[in-house]
């Protein structure tokens, strides 16, 4: 019970800033939405010519996943920030709030150009035709007539785009925006439920307000009812400033702290949120970013800090195959990184978290298998379960290429529903993280690996090019290098990630932040 | 005075122009009736008079001026329209339908409300009952009236009406053709009105010209057109009313046995 609440209140703690952004980023992607396709929408309910390209390329977008859409932005953006650095000597930030507004804008605009346009023309001719004999220009016919008339459907338009832009705002959290997705994200992740009903519940209520707000107005332009539209005013503008006042008075942040999506990652962020603090820096969070994303946002300065994995910039950053033993690869890691991008490296915090082979320690006893060659023998009878990331990344390949296997039948999960599906046997091998405190609790082996397929993944502390020299920022890191070992990250990440009596990441953080301090 | 000289007006590239090689001159201060099937192009010809439809060919002139090459909004705002089917604004009240041409020929506020006042009293609506209604939350009689009083709105002296007493009940009907002949003598309008009743047609009009096919089959007063029909098709439109006052005679003369 304990455990609810907790989370309860930490959820409850981070609502200022979650539903701040989220409302900021929705009413800036409606607005500009309705700025975009108010106009475009009388200019192809007055072209028989534009109209079908016009309603045509919105349903496109319309099909495109929300997911896909909002990531999709952030390599054009991206893209055209590295152009903009180099003409015009200044870029902007590719991740966050820009590829969000961006996605969030194309997403609202279907179903205003579609009530537009189909209002408008639906007008019956014969008042269009008053409106000539009275006097009325073009113009005056727009305003005075056809966009009063067309005022109740293109209202409901506009309330359905603000559902759309509200609900899908919750899934901009992986391209580095805080919305009220971070409790849905965060919350899958960790299997923290109450973070995820959390999440939902917050943005179905900000939805089903925001949408009877907007009932109002379109009662009021079909009934011509002026108070309806004034309480409708009143109430966004309600919304609206008690939703951002504590976003506005808090400021801007000195550092922005990455963090990826997983269990350990969140834990690292606080931990890292906490030193900076402590140290008089004002800290924000992107959370949730993939691996690729928070690099590309580390070299851009869009995340000043963040923890990698030293395996992982070695294959996916660098493109190197072979693994010259833990301390060279770091070494040359800080070399590139600092060359190449000006990030600094502050150094191995102290344990690894490795892609390895884990099996049910009977399974494995039953089968005889301790290494992957073992695995590989066995492997065609085998079911093999992995994360997401793992069958696309190089060390996939490089393992399969040194050990030739083929598996019987390969299966994608959250990291949560993986060890879960080893555990019940409904896969016979995982791709597991060796600092994953499940190892521990579900009683997994860890296959050797003899020919060193896999590389070291030792957990590393970068920081951007802005920051790569401030001292001050260096200095209240500089404790965390060598600081953690394998089984204290292992006991950390299990608070986090078991089923009962669950932690959240910020207290697992505190209670890591306590070993480091008594030098365990 | 508005002549139309030669006017054609053909819509589509294909089929039979809607307006055909027509004449007509219309005097200062007349009613002119036009009259005639349903599809003879009576809309059409109002429509030309202020440039809601330009023609393929001919020329209109109104006041000896060439009303082609004048501003179509402001010809407009100088004539007033009353449309069949009487087009009011649905999102607009009485008062605002009323006040449309006034407001966009600029007139002070207080002008426009002594205006409101004086045309809704004109066609006979109380002003407080009315104005601020909605014409969804009017009879059809109201609404046409409405429509006149917005046509008069902006103190035209040329008034084009497209059966603008269609959708009312005889009795109705009769008081308001009779309030608007005393408004056309009082205010010296001259007035192009399309029917296709012939007892109004010979009621209202000065002269009616009987249209067929986009042009002018006859033209003349009532009484010359009572007296020589130029063709069946005139005589049997002209032998409608007094038909049917036959007949009328005769059922009320058996009627009381
Ligand atoms: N906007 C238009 N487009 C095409 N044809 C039209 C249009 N307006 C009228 N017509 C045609 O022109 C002819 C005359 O129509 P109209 O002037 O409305 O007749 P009336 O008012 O005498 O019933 C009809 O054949 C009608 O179909
Ligand atoms: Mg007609």
């Amino acid at each position: 019970m304990g455990g609810t609440r907790a989370s309860f209140a930490a959820a409850l703690a981070n609502l200022p800033d979650y539903l701040g952004q989220h409302v900021l980023l929705s009413l800036s992607a409606l607005l500009l939405g309705l700025a975009i396709s108010l106009p475009l929408g009388i200019i192809a309910a007055r072209s028989r010519v534009l109209r079908g390209p016009v309603l045509g390329f919105a349903s496109m977008i319309q099909t495109i996943p929300s997911l896909a859409l909002l990531a999709l932005f952030y390599p054009v953006l991206l893209v055209l920030s590295v152009f903009a650095q180099s003409t015009f000597g200044a870029g902007f930030r590719a991740l966050g709030f820009l590829p969000a507004l961006l996605a969030l804008t194309l997403y609202s605009m279907l179903p205003v150009l579609r009530n537009t346009v189909s209002a408008i023309t639906g007008i019956d001719p014969a008042v269009i035709m008053a409106a000539r004999a009275v006097g009325m220009t073009k113009r005056q016919t727009l305003f005075l007539v056809e966009l009063p008339l067309a005022a109740p459907v293109i209202m409901a338009g506009i309330r359905t785009a603000a559902v759309w832009v509200i609900g899908t705002a919750t899934l901009s959290t992986p391209v580095g925006q805080t919305s009220l997705g971070n409790y849905i994200f965060t919350g899958l992740q960790t299997e923290n439920w109450i973070f995820v009903l959390f999440g939902c519940v917050a943005a179905a209520l900000l939805t089903m307000v925001v949408d009877r707000l907007l009932a109002l107005a379109e009662q009021s332009f079909s009934e011509h009812s002026f108070a309806k539209l004034i309480a409708c005013l009143v109430g966004l503008a309600l919304v609206v400033g008690a939703s951002l006042a504590p976003m506005l008075a808090s400021g801007r942040a000195d550092v922005v702290v990455g963090v990826k999506n997983f269990s350990e990652q969140y834990i690292l962020g606080s931990l890292i949120e906490r030193h900076l603090s402590e140290a008089g820096f004002s800290t924000v969070r992107r959370d949730n970013l993939g691996s690729a994303v928070v690099f590309r946002a580390l070299t851009a300065n869009d995340v000043n800090v963040y923890i990698d994995y030293s395996g992982t910039i070695w294959t996916n950053e660098m493109k190197r195959t072979g693994n010259p033993g833990r301390k060279v690869m770091l070494r040359e890691i800080r070399k590139w990184l600092k060359d190449n991008y000006g990030v600094a490296d502050l150094g191995a915090v102290g344990f690894e978290n490795a892609y390895a082979f884990a099996m049910r320690r009977d399974r494995a006893e039953a089968l005889g298998i301790h290494t992957i060659a073992d695995l590989a023998a066995h492997a065609s009878q085998l079911k093999l379960g992995t994360d997401y990331e793992f069958p696309s990344r190089p060390e996939w390949r490089a393992v399969s290429k040194a050990y030739h296997f083929d598996f019987a039948v390969k299966r994608q999960y959250q990291p949560n529903f993986m060890y879960r599906a080893v555990e019940t046997g409904d896969v016979d091998v995982i791709s597991a993280f060796s600092s994953d405190g499940r190892i521990a609790q579900y009683d997994l082996v860890v296959l050797g690996d003899p020919k060193g397929a896999l590389p070291p993944y030792d957990a590393i502390i970068l920081v951007s090019p802005s920051q790569a020299h401030d001292e001050k920022l260096l200095k209240a890191l500089e404790p965390l290098v060598g600081a953690i070992d394998l089984e204290t990250m292992q006991k950390a990440n299990l608070m986090v990630d078991r089923s009962t009596n669950k932690r959240t990441p910020r207290d697992a953080a505190i209670w890591l932040d306590r070993q480091i301090s008594t030098g365990h | 005075m508005i002549e139309l000289q030669g006017i054609s007006k053909q819509f589509g590239p294909e089929g039979p122009p809607a307006i055909d090689g027509l004449d007509l001159a219309i005097a200062a201060g007349e009613v002119m009736v036009l009259i005639g099937e349903s599809g003879s192009g009576k809309t059409t010809t109002l429509n030309l008079i202020n440039r809601l439809a330009e023609p393929s060919s001919g020329t209109i002139r109104i006041d000896g001026q060439d009303a082609t090459t004048a501003d179509p909004v402001t010809l407009r705002r100088h004539m007033g329209y009353v449309f069949q089917g009487v087009g009011l604004f649905p999102h607009m009240t009485v008062g605002e339908n009323v006040a449309i041409t006034p407001r966009l020929l600029g007139w002070d506020k207080p002008r426009i409300a002594a205006r409101v006042t004086e045309l809704l009293a004109l066609v006979r609506l109380p002003v407080e009952q009315y104005r601020d209604r909605y014409p969804a939350e009017l009879s059809g009689g109201q609404r046409q009236r409405i429509g006149l009083a917005r046509a008069l709105a902006a103190e035209p002296h040329i008034m084009l009406m497209d059966e603008p007493f269609g959708a009312l009940d005889p009795l109705t009907r009769d008081d308001l053709a009779t309030d608007f002949l005393q408004i056309h003598r009082e205010l010296k309008l001259t007035t192009v009105l399309v029917t296709h009743d012939m007892t109004e047609a010979f009621m209202l009009g000065d002269r009616v010209a009987v249209m067929r096919d986009g042009k002018i089959a006859q033209i003349g007063t009532p009484q010359d057109l009572a007296a020589n029909p130029a063709d069946d098709f005139v005589r049997t439109l002209i032998e409608t009313p007094r038909r049917r006052a036959r007949e009328l005679a005769a059922i009320m003369q058996a009627g009381p046995a």
